[in-house]
């Protein structure tokens, strides 16, 4: 399962074809990947006039003004807090959910078990504007009802994006928490842990690539989304994916401060998603090949 | 079906134990035993039910209701619509229909394109990374930074570039490279079913390796071994053993990238607004002007359940097949 | 078993359902509004500055005015205009919106339809003032005729031709364009160079619909009949809709790059330099901020066939600008007519519409000496004498989204070279046509 030693193909030297080929491809690829990553550290260094007009690799002179700029344009510091404690808690609860609910799939015989397997599948289908006003009104009934303010709050944002990652989540642990021996919670059972005691000292950190996995992809569900941010959101709980929409403006469409902020506000991202690289890779393994 | 419902069908190459499938956690009770997985499937369930679930419903009532601007307030006063809605929806030779269609054909072609794009690059990069070399974690590092981008912060930049005066794409293609005659139009007209597809391919491909790749890693040392034993080269042990065995892998892969592009929204609403252009009208963004645009729920409904019943044929028969196709593969 | 079980998930999902969907559309109940909490008001500005952050600016010193007059507290949201009709649309489905907020003037009688906003009947105009203070031609953009008013004019604005005064003299252009013959004429002799004679947002659905409505009301039809149908296809219509594409197609006085322009980059050019004129709506401001200094262009009326702007086929504008809402099941109501009251009253009204650049469609704001001088003049004689109303129909957003698709999808036909002619524009204009409510 998580053997982080790669298996080295064979012990035959591959044929040089597999080399020059290897070298072509990834060069293309790594261009391919890189433009668009260059041009918006470029752009984000290039004074305003360089980005409204003909393109141009280098800067005409190197500025960080867009990156002071970037703050008060737009209250930037706001939205990414927003985005954070949106799609980290979305993150948080998704995983833990997804975790109890395939739990209970992985290790136990129920009735229901396909059905729910087989609507959570079919729930990845729905095309999102289906779902956008029904939910909208829900909300709004379940705010008159109980008091909680669920549209246009972060926690509402949260419960939405949460589900959006559920499916997918569930899906790729169940697979994951199989390939957990059974005897390694039966041990637990025999020491006298409870099955919930089961899950988290045993099942869970044998798992925690896949987990990994999970909540980086939660995250990201979390992190990008448009629509239901557009209309569930208000001033002061507008997420990134939205609120960066505020650089153009109606003057100007000020695409050095669009590239700063958004090198800004994905450097944390990157930084902590190329850090769960490693458990990253073992964890989608087990999970999807499942 | 083998993740759906991973404890029927997918016992061939558990690690030990998996294979016994009885329930052994007797111990506390009965009422615990029946009840303990249904308390832990409960918070999912509750929230599939209330996100997903019951907004779905709401939404096919929604799609049997005249449900324009007049009675956007009200909803249980909008007159019953019967099949109107679906009448209009799919009668192809009226306009309103043909439209859809055609919207319907341009999203399954770039749906098609860009999940083989995406598969076959992904599988590639994989592959060609799977033996040590000088600067490959540089490599893998680098090509996951398109994954962990924000969707709006990724697809922006795209048309910084695709724009077509100041553009980078027109300034490499027409004024250095010469290529073109003039500067071609990337965000509107013909050319933009391309831009689009580059930039699902560019956003969707990391996905695709991340998963190959890790999936490259559950095929055992020693079928590589035996298989240069017999005196197989390196390009038939690629295609002789580890693409079959990348095929569970690709078959939810597949699957999943298939759903999230053919529903995407938010890379054609960055790149395009609200209204796409015409060789770019992919269905998430027809029906949301379907309805937002033009106010009518009912009919933007409707299209959403015809299209929630084509995924849902699709997806059945995909497994079918591919589940099929795996058990002769495995005997 | 399983059946039974299965039978009651299904009572369960069902008896949920309905709870959900019985109390749907919560506004149906509350309809008068009331004056539950009559110390708050929530109030949604349209975007009217540089950014929203300017409009934060200009708007709260006023809002902490009124909160010292009335004791009432105003919380702001200035909402962006890609989100504002969606953020409506869905405040007008759930009925939880706003108290007050700003509309696009043009979307007045869709929204009216909806009924989610309060009529201004005599007795709502009497605790504002009176209906008389207010513009002729900005009044006639508040709803569908016959009906009460859904809104009241806040900010009026007219379409006016900018130019650049040096590029004008090089060229040896000694007066701008009256008609659009010479507007052409002036235009290929500016055309020149990488320079363009005018700027266009062909992207931008909006803006292509403002412009071929003005053209088809020069061409003497409409997009409507008199009963309030669709009537897109008009010999009229057709070759209002043409003409305006072949500034493009045929006269190439328009850079074909301006086919994808939806964010407003054609004034950017033109403060730049790269366009000689400019058809636009109070664009002093945003010009100035681009460093372009009002020295530098001047403003003229927005040309017409022949002749000079005046009513019926001489119209050379249309009545834009923003008006003021009241949400019907707002519970202040007494305070969101007092906010209505505020914001239209004299004072407020030359200080918010000379920061946003823009004309006050009260009669007595409207004859301050300062808006009189220079761009207002020539903003303020059009929304007086010549500009007209966009059709005051409930389908009028739709109409917007069909026509400017259409007209977008011409204008990158021109772009890419393909040929423009009155067979292709009618075939667009059917489409879209086909594409609007039957009832």
């Amino acid at each position: 399962m998580s053997s982080t030693s790669q298996a080295p193909r064979s012990p035959m030297a591959p044929p040089r074809s597999f080399f020059w080929s290897r070298r072509i491809f990834l060069t293309l690829l790594t261009g391919f990947v890189l433009v668009p990553v260059y041009v918006m550290v470029s752009s984000s260094l290039k004074p305003l006039a360089d980005v409204t007009g003909k393109f141009r690799w280098l800067p005409s002179e190197l500025t960080i003004r867009p990156y002071i700029d970037i703050w008060s344009t737009i209250p930037l510091a706001r939205y990414f807090v927003n985005s954070l404690i949106v799609a980290g808690a979305a993150t948080v609860c998704s995983v833990v959910i997804a975790v109890f609910a395939a739990y209970a799939v992985s290790r136990y015989d129920f009735r229901g078990k396909r059905v729910f397997t087989v609507t959570v599948l079919s729930t990845q289908m729905l095309p999102g504007i289906l779902f956008l006003l029904p939910l909208f009104l829900i909300y709004v009934n379940i705010g008159n009802a109980t008091g909680i303010a669920l549209f246009g709050s972060r926690g509402g944002l949260i419960l939405t994006y949460l589900t959006f990652s559920l499916p997918f989540s569930i899906w790729m642990l169940i697979g994951y928490f199989d390939s957990v021996p059974r005897d390694l919670d039966e041990a637990a059972l025999v020491d006298g842990c409870g099955p919930l005691g089961a899950l988290f000292r045993v099942v869970v950190p044998a798992a925690i690539p896949g987990i990994v996995a999970v909540a980086v992809y939660a995250f990201m569900t979390a992190w990008g989304e448009v629509l239901f941010a557009s209309v569930m959101t208000n001033d002061t709980t507008r997420t990134l994916a939205v609120g960066l929409q505020g650089y153009s403006t109606l003057n100007n469409v000020y695409w050095n401060q669009i590239m700063a902020a958004s090198l800004v506000v994905s450097v944390p991202v990157v930084a902590g998603f190329l850090l769960l690289q490693r458990y990253l890779v073992a964890g989608l393994t087990a999970g999807a090949v499942k | 079906m083998t993740t759906t419902a991973p404890a029927e069908a997918d016992l061939h190459d558990s690690p030990s134990g998996a294979a016994e499938r009885t329930p052994r956690f007797r111990r506390p009770g009965r009422l615990r035993r029946i009840g303990l997985p249904y308390l832990l499937l409960l918070p999912a369930l509750i929230l599939e039910l209330l996100v997903h679930l019951v907004p779905m419903v709401m939404g096919m009532v929604m799609s049997f209701k005249e449900l324009t601007q007049f009675y956007i307030r009200d909803w249980g006063a909008a007159p019953w619509a019967g099949l109107d809605n679906y009448k209009v929806s799919v009668d192809f030779d009226a306009p309103v229909g043909e439209a859809l269609l055609r919207s319907f054909l341009i999203t399954v072609a770039f749906t098609v394109l860009s999940v083989g794009l995406c598969w076959l690059i992904g599988t590639a990069a994989a592959i060609y990374l799977q033996d040590p070399f000088r600067g490959r974690g540089l490599l893998r590092a680098l090509f996951l930074v398109p994954y962990a981008l924000p969707v709006y912060a990724a697809v922006i930049t795209w048309v910084f570039m695709f724009q077509h005066d100041n553009g980078l794409v027109n300034h490499v293609l027409h004024d250095q490279l010469g290529l073109t005659d003039k500067p071609s139009f990337w965000l509107i007209g013909d050319n933009s079913f391309v831009a689009l597809l580059v930039v699902s391919v560019w956003k969707g491909w990391p996905f695709a390796f991340l998963i190959v790749m890790a999936g490259l890693q559950n095929i055992p040392k020693e079928q590589y071994e035996a298989a240069a034993l017999d005196g197989a080269g390196m390009w038939q042990q690629i295609r002789r053993i580890t693409l079959p065995s990348l095929r569970p892998v690709n078959q939810v892969l597949v699957l999943v990238l298939f759903l999230w592009t053919f529903n995407d929204f938010n890379t054609p609403y960055v790149l395009f607004g609200k209204t796409a252009p015409e060789a770019a009208d992919l269905i998430s963004v027809h029906i949301y002007q379907a309805s937002f645009v033009t106010w009518n729920f009912g009919t933007g409904s409707a299209m959403s359940v015809l299209l929630l019943l084509f995924l849902l044929v699709v997806t059945g028969v995909y497994l079918l097949l591919t589940s099929r196709g795996r058990k002769t593969a495995d005997v | 078993m399983r059946r039974i079980r299965a039978a009651a998930a299904g009572a369960v999902a069902v008896s949920l359902l309905t709870a959900v969907t019985a109390c749907g559309g919560g506004s149906s109940t509350s309809d008068g509004g009331s004056n539950d909490s009559p110390k708050t008001l929530t109030y949604w500005a349209s975007n009217q500055g540089a950014d929203i952050e300017v409009d934060k600016k200009v708007l709260r010193p006023e809002l902490d005015k009124f909160e010292r007059q009335t004791g009432i507290k105003v919380e702001l949201e200035v909402i962006p205009w890609s989100d504002l009709l969606n953020r409506i649309l869905t405040a007008t489905t759930s009925g939880q919106g706003p108290d007050v907020l700003n509309i696009g003037n043009t979307w007045s009688a869709s929204l009216q339809a909806t009924g989610a906003l309060l009529p201004w009947d005599a007795k709502n105009f009497t605790a504002i003032g009176g209906k008389d203070r207010f513009v002729d031609s900005a009044l006639g953009s508040t709803g569908a005729h016959g009906q009460d008013p859904a809104a009241v004019p806040l900010y009026s604005m007219s379409y006016a031709l900018y130019y650049n005064k040096k590029m004008f003299a090089d060229a040896g252009i000694t007066k701008p364009p009256a008609t659009w013959d010479e507007l052409v004429a002036d235009g290929r002799k500016l055309s020149k160079d990488g320079k363009w004679g005018l700027g266009a947002e062909g992207s931008n659905p909006s803006e292509n619909v403002h412009h071929a409505f003005v053209f088809a009301k020069q061409h003497g039809a409409d997009f409507f009949t008199a009963d309030g149908k669709p009537d897109f296809t008009g010999d009229g219509a057709v070759a209002a809709v043409k003409q305006y594409v072949d500034l493009m197609a045929k006269d190439k006085i328009i850079a074909p790059g301006n086919a994808e322009y939806a964010q407003n980059q054609s004034v950017s050019d033109f403060a730049k330099g790269r366009t000689a004129m400019l058809l636009w709506q109070s664009a002093s401001a945003n010009l100035e901020s681009q460093g372009m200094s009002d020295a530098d262009y001047g403003i003229a009326p927005v040309p017409v066939q022949s002749g000079a702007p005046g009513t019926g086929e001489q119209v050379n504008s249309i009545v834009a600008g923003i008006n003021l809402a009241v949400f019907k099941n707002t519970d202040n109501l007494d305070g969101a007519k007092k906010f209505v009251k505020f914001m239209t009253s004299d004072e407020e009204q030359k200080v918010l519409n000379t920061a946003f650049s823009t004309i006050p469609p009260v009669k007595t704001a409207q004859a301050d000496a300062s808006f009189s001088a220079g761009a207002d003049a020539v903003l303020k004689g059009t929304l007086a004498k010549s500009a007209v109303a966009m059709p005051q129909v409930a389908d009028e957003s739709q109409f917007e989204t069909a026509v400017g698709t259409a007209v977008k999808e011409l204008f990158a036909d021109a772009a890419a070279g393909r040929p423009v002619t009155t067979d292709s524009v009618k075939a667009a204009l059917e489409k879209a046509q086909q594409q609007m409510p039957t009832k």
